[in-house]
């Protein structure tokens, strides 16, 4: 049943220029910030070679590759997310959801995993064009793989944020802008950790960026990983509350 | 009778406004259940209670003889339920939707292909099976979502105004359809058309400011609707019990001592001899004004707060 609604809200983001659009726009990006990697490392690499122990491609290409990617998707994600529910109660066809024999969190996680299912596209793409090093060179694929978890974690945590704000507003917009700011106040929240002498070591620990990029490093830490799982699920039972509580709407 | 629908003392409340208050009622099989009511009366909350789009203040729904509150995807397996918005993907074709549909009421596929041919042939939407859902017209829109609420052959099916929208054809095909489905099935719906309720519905329940205030089956109905009334004036009070002896007068009501309500059968219609004996006792007739009956005067005799 689950399967059913994510397959549905899945095909739906193919059948508006949404998804086409989203693909063509990121990989464009993206490609062009590689390809400025991959010429930085042609540049670095009669240096690195003198050193011992230095970075490898990987090192050069992926993490900052990655790093963008994370950066771009904070900014698409809102955007996929915003009507995930909002748009059905918008266009009052929540009920045909609702009033199915279905439990509020098989809505909520077909609803999460059509729309994890674009990302995991995207990340698919991102993850092909260091692939592509492989015509003329070697990769690090411990390394690769650790980014490729840290940003399918990072996608699915900005995920759930926005499916929980698309579940507590009736408009769209009002929900990719809330999510937005939502995810972006938890990615610098460790900026803000740096201003004083001390650090605030709880702002340090609650960023979304500390995480993700303890994970890019190639260090997969459980303590990291069970950060994102906590994330994802806390978000997902706050929207599964939320879609609750519309059965009790003043 | 099996007993589909059970709604026992259901409240409601919006902030302080309070938009169902104590409300009960069964539907059996094979009963057309109209809930009949102006706007605002609190018949959409009601079906929303019904379906689970709401949750009661106080008051429990059986379907199937399955609590809805505790148990809602059992309960939801046996309901089909067109809103007042038919729930509509506007990017899908008919089909594409109804196929949706009926996965996500667990139909296996090959039902689902059965199913779906034959709500299509019930609602008229053979033609459409192509077409996207966007581009359809209003009455199509309407339809399709009637096909979609009999789609996975529900025992209760709610229809929230099935026939708003529809031009005077389809709904008498909509009309048509929902005595139908009530054969075999439990249906409730609302409206605001009188006529409606006398041309599709076994029952008739008519909800005003969140109460139940009328429970008839429809002969009943009609049998009010044969009930006329008469206003007398006389110039001398007259005998009630010679009155009421006359055949065809059930119940008379003295608003003054010179004025009379009198109520009778139109069957008999006793108007003649009312006069007759009015004059030959020597009363003194000074008016006689007949009152009329329509299911409109039943309604708003029933439903205005200060009704006489």
């Amino acid at each position: 049943m689950i399967l059913t609604i994510a397959i549905r809200e899945f095909k739906a983001l193919f059948l508006s220029p949404v998804a086409w659009s989203l693909l063509a726009v990121l990989q464009f990006i993206l490609a062009y910030l590689f390809l400025k990697q991959v010429e930085t490392f042609m540049v670095l690499q009669p240096k690195l070679a003198a050193i011992p122990n230095s970075p490898g491609l990987t090192d050069i290409v992926v993490p900052p590759l990655f790093g963008n990617a994370a950066i771009i998707l904070l900014l698409a994600v809102p955007l996929l997310t915003m009507r995930l529910i909002a748009e059905e109660r918008r266009n009052k066809t929540l009920p045909l959801l609702l009033s199915a024999p279905l439990t509020n969190a098989e809505i909520i996680l077909g609803k999460f995993l059509g729309c994890l299912g674009l990302l995991v596209i995207v990340i698919g793409l991102v993850t092909a064009m260091p692939l592509s090093l492989l015509l003329g060179g070697e990769l690090d694929f411990g390394k690769l793989s650790a980014n490729v978890l840290a940003l399918l974690m990072l996608v699915s945590a900005l995920t759930a944020t926005g499916l929980y704000l698309s579940c507590i507003t009736q408009h769209p917009v009002v929900a990719g802008i809330g999510s937005f700011g939502l995810s972006l106040v938890l990615w610098l929240l460790d900026t803000g950790s740096q201003m004083r002498d001390h650090r605030n070591e709880w702002l340090e620990y609650l960023s979304l960026l500390r995480h993700f990029q303890n994970l890019q490093s190639g260090l997969i830490n459980s303590v990291d990983v069970v950060y994102f799982l906590v994330f994802i699920s806390g978000f997902l039972l706050l929207s599964i509350r939320s879609l609750d509580k519309l059965r009790w709407q003043k | 009778m099996t007993l589909l629908l059970e709604a026992d003392h259901l409240y409601r409340h919006y902030g302080k406004r309070c938009a169902v208050n104590d409300v009960s009622f069964t539907l059996s099989r094979g009963e057309v259940l109209g809930f009949l009511g102006p706007n605002g009366a609190g018949k959409t909350t009601t079906l929303q209670m019904l379906c689970g789009l709401l949750a009661p203040d106080t008051g429990t729904i059986k379907i199937n003889g399955i609590d809805l509150l505790s148990h809602p995807k059992l309960a939801k397996q046996s309901l089909g339920y067109l809103p007042d918005t038919p729930p509509l993907y506007k990017d899908l074709t008919v089909q594409e939707f109804l196929r949706y549909c009926g996965q996500l009421h667990g139909m296996a596929k090959p039902q689902i292909a059965r199913a779906i041919t034959q709500a299509q042939d019930r609602c008229g939407l053979q033609e459409a099976t192509h077409r996207l859902i966007g581009q359809l017209s209003k009455g199509f829109q309407q339809r399709l979502g009637i096909a979609q609420a009999i789609l996975h052959n529900p025992d209760v099916i709610i229809l929230d105004e099935p026939t708003v929208g529809l031009d005077p054809l389809q709904i008498r095909e909509i009309r048509a359809l929902i005595r139908e489905l009530g054969q075999g099935h439990g249906v409730i719906l609302s409206t605001h058309i009188l006529s409606e309720v006398q041309e599709s519905c076994t029952h008739v329940q008519i909800i005003h400011q969140g109460q139940l205030i009328l429970r008839e089956n429809v002969a009943g109905l009609n049998q009010q609707l044969e009930a006329g009334s008469l206003e007398v004036t006389t110039r001398l009070a007259a005998d009630l019990s010679v009155l009421a002896a006359i055949p065809g007068v059930t119940r008379i009501k003295p608003l003054t001592d010179l004025r009379l309500q009198i109520h009778y059968r139109t069957s008999d219609n006793p108007k003649q001899k009312i006069t007759e004996t009015i004059m030959a006792r020597g009363w003194g007739l000074q008016e006689l004004t007949p009152i009329k009956k329509s299911m409109e005067d039943i309604f708003i005799s029933l439903t205005q707060d200060d009704a006489p």
